[in-house]
């Protein structure tokens, strides 16, 4: 039993550091000296750096600074200034959206419009990363799929901060910035609209999410486990199938009948990373502008049984026509 | 003969953990082995009684179809059958089959001369599964708090039971959960990504190598994990992931009964604020 399981490199040889492939005329120089951390080459590459700044990456860097600061000054400010209960109450602070009344105007700094402004400069720092992702695959001659994977997650964000709001005609419906008062925000939106769980596409988003899991720890698994033919060279198996790749085809093929192969696992494992935003920004979008109460909606469609109510017959506000 | 053009050099004997040779042959794609028998059997038996209980009960929508834990007040013994004692005995079926699919991916991995890390995972999964189901239950003294079988009634039981701790969000373990899950799900975007655009460059160029891919990860945020660690973090990830998960539960009931947003009041409240 006590043989090499190919979890931890035990042997690191060390040579000199690569400073990456060329880069096409019109790009900068790479910033910082490569330089290596033996812990991290336990488990992967010792090598740190060099990176590439640019125009995009620092401009990026600038708005994600910005809005940084304007979160870490208005908790600081929440809590009077004092920075020990800054650090004591930090999960529990929070940049919040402006109050309903204002919709979607523009409110008073200290109502919501810090805010704003934190949105919008954090949105400018991911489109701006966005950009950049994009741009240093097409420098380096790739293909530009983890920039697409990366518009997934930010589809799933504009719609929570920016596209939902706009729908329901104001900003206090997004999401406050802060640790807790974010998670306060997940649950108060399940509860509000009937309990998401019984938003379908909510269900499909935890599909996505858990089966995403599932796949990283069966991909993760079965190339450390062919890791003595040379597993994880996975472009050289995909252009030119190795034992490797074909001991991991027949466990699965001999385990549950059906196989991938190397190449397709990597598209197996990128449409279930991006489906699992991609469902959930649309499952997002649609409560509160489209449906109303996700319990009733499963009930109309003979999704779940209406179950007999516990309490008296409380109407709901909403449909008074009384404003929050 | 549904084999790959590669296939038949791979069948070969051996590499079987319980049964000899009895049992060393494939049907189809599948291989059998004497794991494969039991699973069968599990699978089969649970699937039957799955289907029974459906057919005792009100419906056969398939959304609705509910199969129940017994009630409270049988604690932690047999129920009759109508009452839970089908949902116990779907319940051992389903850990048998679990287990057995677990031995029959380890006599695979033996076959092909493969490490054991799929099975291994796949445990994790399997002690999920029974912490929720047998752990937590038996900590607690009643099989009924253990989740029903049916597409939403066990979304109603997540539902309840998060409810029960006021704000399940709060709970520290289930943060990290989460928290993992969804770096996981990152990585496994990054990493598929990366392939498939090292492999796929687009018209006129050609496909690129490790150190295409380590190039574009450091001059993106400075670092790249490498082809090998990849899979190390990812399935690091996915494990670790699943771990708190069941942590956050096994804690929920057995060893924290008060509201989660009450247990971080040991932060609020720690003599050092005292100044």
């Amino acid at each position: 039993m006590a043989q090499y399981q190919n979890l931890f490199t035990s042997v690191q040889p060390v040579g000199p550091v690569h400073h990456g492939v060329d880069l096409p005329r019109g790009d900068d120089k790479r910033t910082g000296e490569p330089f290596l951390v033996h812990l991290f080459g336990r488990i992967g590459n010792a090598q740190v750096g060099p990176v590439y700044l640019g125009t995009l990456g620092v401009a990026s860097l600038l708005c994600g600074i910005a809005a940084f600061n304007i979160i870490g000054f208005n908790m600081l400010a929440s809590v009077d200034w004092n920075p020990i209960q800054l650090i004591r109450q930090l999960f529990w602070l929070a940049l919040e959206p402006p109050p309903p009344a204002y919709g979607l105007g523009i409110p008073p700094l200290a109502q919501g419009g810090w805010w704003l402004m934190t949105g919008f400069m954090l949105t400018a720092s991911i489109m701006l990363w966005w950009a950049r992702t994009y741009r240093r695959a097409r420098q380096l001659g790739m293909g530009t799929h983890v920039a697409w994977a990366f518009a997934a997650a930010i589809w799933l964000y504009l719609v929570c901060g920016f596209f939902r709001p706009i729908m329901m005609g104001s900003w206090s419906e997004a999401v406050p910035f802060g640790i807790f008062p974010h998670l306060d925000w997940v649950s108060a939106i399940s509860l509000r609209y009937g309990n998401l769980f019984y938003n379908p596409f909510h269900a499909l988003s935890i599909v996505f999410l858990y089966g995403s899991v599932l796949l990283f720890a069966m991909h993760g698994a079965t190339i450390l486990a062919v890791g003595r033919y040379g597993g994880e060279r996975e472009i050289e198996q995909i252009v030119d199938r190795g034992t490797a790749s074909e001991r991991a085809a027949l466990f699965w093929r001999w385990t549950m009948g059906f196989n991938a192969t190397m190449e397709s696992i990597h598209r197996w494992a990128w449409w279930f990373a991006v489906l699992c935003p991609l469902v959930g920004g649309i499952g997002i979008l649609l409560t509160g502008t489209v449906v109303d109460n996700w319990y009733l909606w499963a009930v109309k469609h003979h999704v779940v049984p209406a179950y007999p109510l516990a309490s008296p017959v409380v109407l709901d506000p909403a449909i008074l026509g009384v404003k929050p | 003969m549904s084999m790959l053009s590669f296939e038949r050099k791979y069948r070969v004997r051996g590499g079987t953990l319980f049964g000899g040779d009895l049992f060393d042959f494939w049907v189809g794609p599948f291989y059998v082995g004497f794991f494969g028998i039991t699973t069968l059997f599990f699978v089969l038996s649970g699937t039957m009684m799955i289907l029974w209980g459906a057919a005792m009960g009100p419906t056969w929508n398939i959304w609705q179809i509910n199969i129940a834990p017994p009630d409270i007040s049988y604690g932690l013994r047999f129920a009759p059958m109508m009452e839970g004692g089908l949902w116990q005995l779907i319940t051992v079926c389903a850990i048998g089959s679990f287990v057995s699919w677990a031995l029959r991916e380890v006599e695979i991995c033996r076959k092909l001369g493969m490490g054991l890390h799929v099975p291994v995972a796949f445990g994790m999964a399997i002690l999920a599964y029974v912490s929720l189901q047998v752990v937590r239950p038996v900590l607690m003294g009643a099989w009924g708090h253990a989740f029903p079988y049916g597409i939403f009634s066990h979304l109603d039981w997540v539902s309840n039971t998060a409810y029960q701790y006021l704000h399940f969000h709060y709970n520290p373990w289930h943060m990290i959960a989460a928290s993992l899950f969804f770096a996981t799900v990152l990585a496994l975007s990054m990493h598929g990504g990366l392939v498939l655009s090292a492999t796929n460059p687009g018209q006129g160029e050609v496909v690129k190598s490790p150190e295409h891919e380590d190039t574009f990860f450091r001059d993106l945020i400075g670092y790249s994990v490498g082809t090998l660690g990849i899979h190390r973090l990812g399935l690091f990830l996915a494990l670790a992931g699943v771990w708190f998960g069941i942590v956050c539960i096994v804690v929920s009931g057995p060893f924290w009964t008060g509201a989660w947003p009450e247990w971080w009041s040991w932060w609020l409240n720690m003599p050092i604020w005292r100044t």
